[in-house]
């Protein structure tokens, strides 16, 4: 902390401090206790709130695994469908993003000219300044039944009938993994940049093939950053809403309509934030869980 | 198993600069042959194209006889120890060493046996579980030979594998590097720009200068029998008295320089004939610190002048005496520190003389700068 103050003169310092204990307490613990309370709580009209009625209730985590009390279901199979379509949704969009990201990152960090590097970033880049809304938007104008890709593949003569991209959630995919492309490619490249291009070398001189470098060499420098750009993904996709809002097929939902709906539509702010709550909590267990599979440390990953 | 490597005329441009130009050289199977030059004069650029991370622009890379163009790294029947090593530091020393058997599929218990082998014969035994950033700097170097001997390679290849390395352990690895080369009987290419170092460990040396490979020889023709100024200077210390022919008497030749004149020994060209002088050619002498003595105290010396002292300065084992003759040419001797040398001070005037077999005359050319 001297040390702090010291580096950065007392001005800066506190207004650092001040700043980044504003956005902790005030914007991120606040919110959230006030979600977690919330969550405890019965849906009362705001004349009742703070009234007898007023007790903690598990309701509505009950109501997330046991549906309402009406129903005759054994479960809330709708809303726990739901819950794990997307949560393996987001894992199978987490995947397909490393695959596609590690390439390109490689290649920026260690194949091509620093002039070519700066020109792909660039171009990563630069559509980014683009909102989320407008790009889901531009990706269902490619792919919606009269769009872009049936017409050129129409044309073409590959198929004789238009495919229904978003039906069959391939819109979806695309779009997501789309999305959050950069929080992969930024970590990934932060790390394959740090490995010595002469190991590259060194293992091909010892007759290592390409594949065996990668797994051998490459991809356990890259670990931290492989896991970081993983994390930032899989909860960003599974907190996503404008974008499947956009190219979700009509019976595909995504857990956070659901949340938004608990919310808005239906006025129901305690029932919204127990699925919230839900959600975080799976999300970071399953992070966690992930992490400890791979032998990597919250402390790696954060680097 | 050994490998004689040949470079034909391998020329490396990069975009319009050659970085290697011309080079023609044969090193013989089993020999320890070490490419000595400043830095960036295009060491590790040739030593790539023998590696085959780099095709030449022009000419042939033949080991064995055979055309290795098209033919990668990992084809190759060589092995490279990177400037900076490249271990790899998320495997075990025994891992590292053996990575190339697991690359060729041999099973856990054949690569660690082979891996103990190769820490035997680079004296590490035992070490095969750490991790490499828990051993010194020399250890890490031993590691980097053994890992390059694991995959068996004809040829040895060498990018100034010591530089790191503080001045003891340089010494001692330059030793054990050749005792290594001798035990395991391949050709070893070994790279560097500090003289010292390819003189005591080499069977033959090749001088580099800009791209251009300007003498090849064994240690004691490089420093004894330059071919070039370049050479002269480069290799070990070395007076350079520029001037005109006056005379030459069969292999003699007299050289005007400033008011003396000097004889010497016409050098060597690098087809191994005495260079052929006549008078009124610019010519530099060279005439190596340890050859000029003060005068009286060799017979032998014909060839005699005085200069002014400027410094004297003591390194250890020696003394080196810096002056500057009356025609302003910088002169540097030096003499056993146990010389008495109470007699000399800075600005004092001193005769001095060296015999006329130590001094070389070659044609004029660029020095190695200091
Ligand atoms: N990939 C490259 N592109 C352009 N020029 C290069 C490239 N590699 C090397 N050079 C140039 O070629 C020349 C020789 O480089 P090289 O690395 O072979 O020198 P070196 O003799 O090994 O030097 P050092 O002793 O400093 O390692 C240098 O002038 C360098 O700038
Ligand atoms: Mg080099």
């Amino acid at each position: 902390m001297n040390s702090f103050y010291k580096k950065n003169g007392p001005v800066i310092a506190t207004f650092f401090l001040v700043a980044i204990i504003f956005w902790l307490v005030f914007l991120i613990v606040i919110p959230q206790l006030y979600m977690l309370d919330l969550s405890f709580r019965p849906n009362l009209p705001p004349l009742l709130r703070g009234g007898p009625d007023d007790v903690y209730t598990l309701t509505h985590y009950k109501h997330f695994l046991y549906g309402s009390e009406t129903s005759k279901d054994a479960y809330n199979y709708v809303d726990i469908g739901v819950f794990f379509d997307t949560i393996i949704t987001a894992v199978l969009v987490t995947i397909i993003n490393l695959c596609f990201c590690y390439p390109i990152a490689f290649y920026i960090a260690k194949l091509a000219t620093p002039n070519t590097a700066r020109l792909l970033v660039l171009a990563l880049v630069i559509p980014f300044w683009i909102n989320e809304l407008l790009r889901s938007f531009a990706i269902r104008i490619l792919f919606a039944g009269e769009g872009v890709i049936n017409n050129i593949l129409l044309e073409l003569g590959l198929i004789s009938t238009a495919v229904n991209f978003i039906a069959l959630d391939i819109a979806l995919y695309t779009g997501l993994t789309y999305a959050y492309i950069l929080l992969m490619i930024f970590p990934l490249y932060n790390a394959l940049e740090t490995l010595d291009t002469n190991q590259l070398e060194a293992a091909k001189d010892l007759g290592s093939s390409t594949v065996r470098t990668h797994w051998r060499i490459v991809i356990p420098h890259a670990k931290a950053g492989i896991a970081s750009g993983c994390t930032m993904v899989f909860m960003l996709t599974a907190g996503a809403l404008a974008t499947p809002v956009v190219l979700s097929s009509p019976n595909t939902y995504w857990f956070t309509q659901l949340i938004y709906q608990w919310f808005n539509m239906n006025d129901n702010w305690s029932r919204g934030s127990a699925y919230s709550i839900i959600l975080l909590v799976v999300s970071v267990t399953f992070v966690l869980l992930m992490m400890r599979l791979f032998k990597v440390t919250i402390g790696e990953v954060v680097r | 198993m050994s490998a004689e490597v040949e470079l034909q005329n391998v020329s490396i441009a990069f975009g319009n600069f050659y970085a290697a130009k011309n080079v023609n050289v044969k090193i013989g199977a089993g020999e320890f042959f070490s490419f000595l030059g400043p830095s960036g004069c295009g060491k590790t650029t040739l030593l790539r194209a023998v590696s085959g991370f780099l095709e030449p622009s022009q000419g042939k890379v033949l080991i064995d006889g055979q055309d290795m163009a098209g033919i990668g790294p990992n084809k190759r029947p060589t092995s490279l120890i990177f400037q900076n090593l490249a271990l790899f530091p998320l495997m075990s020393v025994a891992d590292n060493i053996a990575f190339s058997l697991e690359v060729r599929g041999h099973d856990k218990v054949s690569r660690r046996k082979r891996a103990d082998e190769l820490l035997d014969l680079v004296a590490l035994n035992g070490q095969g579980d750490k991790k490499v950033h828990e051993l010194s700097g020399g250890q890490k170097q031993r590691v980097a030979i053994a890992r390059a001997l694991a995959v068996e390679p004809k040829v040895l290849l060498l990018d100034e594998p010591l530089s790191a390395l503080d001045l003891k352990l340089r010494q001692k690895m330059r030793t054990e590097l050749r005792a290594i080369q001798q035990r395991v009987g391949i050709t070893f290419i070994y790279i560097t720009h500090d003289q010292g170092e390819a003189l005591t460990m080499s069977d033959r040396v090749g001088v580099m200068n800009e791209g251009e490979l300007e003498q090849v020889g064994s240690c004691y023709d490089v420093y004894e029998a330059p071919c070039t100024p370049f050479v002269a200077t480069f290799v070990g210390e070395n007076n350079a008295f520029y001037g005109k022919v006056e005379k030459v008497e069969g292999g003699k030749v007299k050289v005007q320089t400033g008011g003396s004149s000097f004889i010497g020994q016409a050098g060597l060209g690098l087809d191994k004939k005495n260079y052929k002088f006549k008078a009124g050619d610019e010519v530099i002498m060279f005439v190596r610190p340890e050859a000029i003595s003060l005068k009286g105290s060799s017979k032998k010396a014909q060839n005699s002048f005085s200069a002014e002292i400027k410094t004297i300065e003591f390194e250890g084992n020696l003394k080196n005496i810096f002056l500057r003759s009356k025609e302003g040419v910088d002169i540097r001797f030096s003499v056993p520190s146990s010389t008495d040398t109470s007699g000399m001070a800075p600005s004092k005037n001193v005769s001095l003389s060296f015999s006329q077999d130590n001094a070389v005359v070659l044609p004029t050319g660029a020095l190695a700068l200091d």
